[in-house]
């Protein structure tokens, strides 16, 4: 339980492509930062220091305010032994907690079946936006995924009622339960049965929304914005997931990173604000992941895919502060001679929102004891 | 005709092209088979989309004009695997516009797709190295001597040639290498020139000349050296052919997986790599060898529709955009719906194909978007439908009604739950009968809704 008595939440937001961990976190003080980045930097004079040798990219000035509110934990030099450079691989692996091999079930998929294991709410689990990640894949468990918050219902087309009605009755026979079909015929079934018992449901969130936060206009707002309707109308979902895409930066990263962190960094702060304005703010917590960091040096334009990179745990009863350990910059320290290092394994941070957040038992849904840090309050 | 040669010219219709009509599906039906398959993969012999007409109507140049453009493509062709190997190839070299610095160039992309999509694989990854959409993509303009950029090089060996597990981090070095100063020309201004695409330029100073070593081969490599050892390479007819072979024949595990799972029909691809490796990776020869065989002809409905063949898969059922009509604009933005936007494909990786198109969102948009497309009584293919349901004149039992409906959208095989749905919604109508103008007046309705019922079935969702 959350400290007000609610079910805890927890938002799960995917920052596709490998964020830039170091340009995000720079550590502004150290000459070997420079040095490894004659162009792709953030110059010294304008980043947002936390400490004598960190300091936020001045885009996610937000971030850094709440972060001066002790609302953020920077989760240093997260990844995973072997790392792979590959985004597929690695994002497979952040998905499935299986570093060794192909897994098909998601932790979150997991994780929603130990908080719902007689499938009593379809809404759960809820992703926004278009696709399914992985994460939340689990043969039986039944996951909300959301394209549009404002135009959801089946078979809308059919306008005479008394009609509409005859078919989505027997749409639900035709998507009962098809035992021995094959998986992707009793995944369709479910799929199917549980899209008509959620739209019924999801349709009263932008009903009985009312907001004075004023979200800006992109996708990670956009999302961001669903799931606090969502939240707000109070279906019972405890974990929200969504992507913000667009972080693989080989090129011009000094262009495209800059508004990738203030959209994202700037929806996050209006986020909590609206939720904080309903007072429904305090059983939610964030965690913000990528699958992997850059490389150390830049490449004259961009960066490579490189291993350890970070996350953030963000809500109203997270300790702020840093944790685990920022990764050594010294040359001799690289992975390959060429990336930053991990410091903790990403199961451990999974771990962590679980057991200390979630309530629930960790081991079983990332496979194993790792680490875990200690960012509740 | 037989049933069942009906059944599977459909079916080759629905995977080597987008569908087809009931007439359609007749006229290719008498004419057997292997000369249909020898008709697609030969598509000189028939006659070309009318460009002017395109053109006349479809001006403009924006993402969404060409991706309409391409639809109505796909639904009027009279060489639809043109197409569909476009689409293939879409799918495999995954190119995006949310990473362009000139849009034209995406666009030419799949002008390029549909111009040597069914070439060779040579000409494919040598052309598509070249291509300025994919360079920007993949950021091979940044690409120079002594600050290599390793992007395409590893994605060229990774998701383009021989998969995971065939090379080294050493080779994905050297290829990168091998490619320095495969390089754009500066796009010419938008305004006031207009749309241009900008061009594939060889920059020497760029190149780096030294000696490289790639897959045990040393030399001064440059990217042609690059691309002539990797279509040599078994690895790579074995990742095309299982690119085939999931695209076209049965869904496969997502790629990543394929460096560890092994296929579920090696001895399929084998027939593929085959025909690869016998004719230096002729595409044609490959999709012969696949489209003859047991396995695809026996695939039939075992591939979830990716949403542009489930988009242009109900409009050649509904009969629209025969001719030039407006609207044709709106099918992107449908698909996007549906988890696919065309020439956007969510990264490199391309898309996540079979289960992975549905969830609830997604299956919610698919049936939505083939029950609002069949609503329409006037659309030419609905009533062509309600003219075979009724050609006799006379009144159609529910049974018949049921079984005459699943017929003409597919045939469409349904399981025996589904079946008894359609049944129930056939029994509630009690029999339709076609005896008289306002006989037929009324029936119309039902035989749309029923229309919307199969659209809405599981089984209407695979291809």
């Amino acid at each position: 339980m959350a400290a007000n008595g609610k079910p805890p939440v927890m938002v799960i937001l995917q920052l596709t492509g490998g964020n830039d961990f170091m340009n995000t976190l720079v550590p502004y003080n150290n000459p070997v930062y420079y040095d490894a980045r004659p162009t792709v930097v953030i110059p010294q004079d304008t980043v947002l220091p936390i400490n004598d040798t960190l300091a936020f990219n001045p885009n996610a000035a937000p971030l850094k305010e709440m972060f001066d509110d002790g609302k953020v934990a920077i989760v240093q030099g997260i990844g995973y032994q072997n790392s792979s450079r590959s985004h597929f691989r690695g994002m497979d692996i952040w998905h499935t907690c299986e570093p060794d091999k192909i897994g098909t079930e998601g932790w979150v998929g997991r994780a929603i079946r130990d908080l719902d294991p007689k499938k009593e709410n379809v809404l759960t689990g809820v992703n926004f936006g278009r696709g399914l990640p992985r994460a939340m894949a689990l043969a039986g468990t039944p996951i909300t995924s959301v394209g549009d918050l404002d135009n959801v219902g089946l078979m809308t087309g059919i306008e005479e009622e008394a009609r509409r009605n005859l078919a989505l009755d027997l749409f639900k026979k035709m998507y009962s339960p098809a035992v021995g079909t094959g998986p992707v015929m009793e995944y369709l079934a479910q799929t199917g049965s549980d899209v008509l018992t959620g739209a019924d449901i999801l349709k009263k969130a932008p009903e009985s929304y009312t907001s004075e936060v004023e979200y800006a206009d992109n996708p990670i707002a956009k999302s961001l914005k669903d799931v606090a309707r969502v939240h707000l109308a109070g279906l019972g979902t405890r974990i929200f997931y969504t992507a913000h895409a667009g972080y693989d930066h080989h090129a011009n990263e000094l262009k495209t990173h800059p508004g990738l962190l203030r959209d994202l960094s700037g929806a996050i702060m209006d986020f909590f604000q609206d939720l904080r304005d309903h007072d429904a703010a305090d059983e939610v917590s964030m965690l913000v992941f990528t699958e992997f960091g850059r490389r150390m040096r830049d490449n004259g334009s961009g960066t490579d895919h490189g291993s350890g990179g970070g996350a953030f745990i963000i809500g109203e009863n997270v300790k702020g502060g840093l944790y685990a350990e920022y990764p050594s910059l010294n040359p001799s320290d690289w992975l390959k001679g060429e990336d930053l290092d991990w410091k903790i394994d990403f199961r451990g941070i999974y771990g962590t929102m679980l057991d200390q957040w979630m309530g629930l038992d960790s081991v079983p849904i990332v496979d194993g004891q790792f680490e875990q840090i200690h960012p509740f309050n | 005709m037989a049933d069942n040669d009906l059944a599977l010219m459909a079916h080759l219709l629905r995977r080597a092209g987008f569908g087809a009509a009931r007439s359609e599906l007749e006229e290719y039906a008498a004419k057997g088979y292997e000369a249909v398959v020898e008709e697609l993969l030969n598509p000189e012999d028939s006659p070309p989309v009318e460009e002017d007409i395109i053109d006349r109507y479809y001006g403009g140049e924006a993402p969404t004009i060409w991706v309409g453009k391409w639809f109505y493509r796909m639904i009027g062709t009279k060489r639809p695997l043109v197409e569909k190997m476009a689409l293939f190839w879409h799918h495999v070299l995954a190119t995006g516009i949310n990473k362009t610095e000139h849009l034209p160039s995406s666009g030419g992309q799949i002008e390029l797709f549909q111009r040597i999509g069914m070439s060779d694989v040579r000409t494919v990854l040598l052309e598509v190295s070249k291509d300025p959409a994919m360079i920007y993509w993949l950021d091979n303009h940044e690409n120079r001597k002594g600050e290599p950029n390793e992007n395409y090089g590893r994605e060229l060996l990774e998701l383009f040639s021989m998969g995971v597990g065939n090379y080294t981090e050493d080779d994905i070095k050297n290829a990168a290498r091998a490619f320095t100063g495969w390089t754009i020309t500066q796009p010419i201004p938008l305004y006031p020139q207009g749309h241009f695409k900008s061009e594939f330029q060889f920059s020497q100073g760029d190149h780096d000349e030294g000696e490289k070593t790639f897959l045990g081969h040393t030399g001064n490599l440059n990217g042609d050296d690059i691309v002539d050892i990797v279509v040599k390479q078994p690895a790579t007819a074995n990742f095309l052919a299982r690119h085939m072979y999931n695209f076209f024949v049965a869904d496969e595990p997502q790629v990543p997986a394929w460096s560890v799972e092994p296929p579920q029909d090696q001895e399929t691809i084998d027939t593929i790599v085959k025909a690869y490796m016998e004719t230096d990776g002729d595409i044609v020869a490959m999709l012969r060898a696949m489209f003859n065989s047991d396995s695809f002809k026996n695939a039939q409905f075992k591939k979830v529709k990716n949403p542009t063949e489930l988009v242009a898969g109900v409009l050649k059922l509904v009969g629209t955009y025969r001719f030039p009509e407006p609207g044709v604009v709106a099918f992107g933005a449908a698909t996007t719906l549906m988890g696919q936007t065309l020439l956007n494909p969510p990264t490199v990786e391309g898309w996540h194909t079979g289960k992975e198109w549905i969830d609830g969102g997604t299956l919610n948009e698919r049936i939505n978007f083939a029950v609002n497309e069949i609503g329409d009584a006037g659309k030419p293919g609905i009533q062509d439908i309600i003219n075979r349901l009724g050609a006799h004149g006379g009144s159609v039992s529910p049974e018949e009604f049921t079984d005459k409906a699943l017929d003409l959208v597919g045939p469409l095989p349904v399981d025996d739950k589904t079946h008894a749905a359609l049944m129930e919604y056939a029994e509630s109508v009690g029999s339709l009968d076609f005896s008289s103008d306002e006989a037929r007046e009324e029936a119309t309705p039902r035989v749309i809704h029923m229309l919307q019922m199969i659209a809405a079935t599981r089984e209407f969702q695979f291809a």
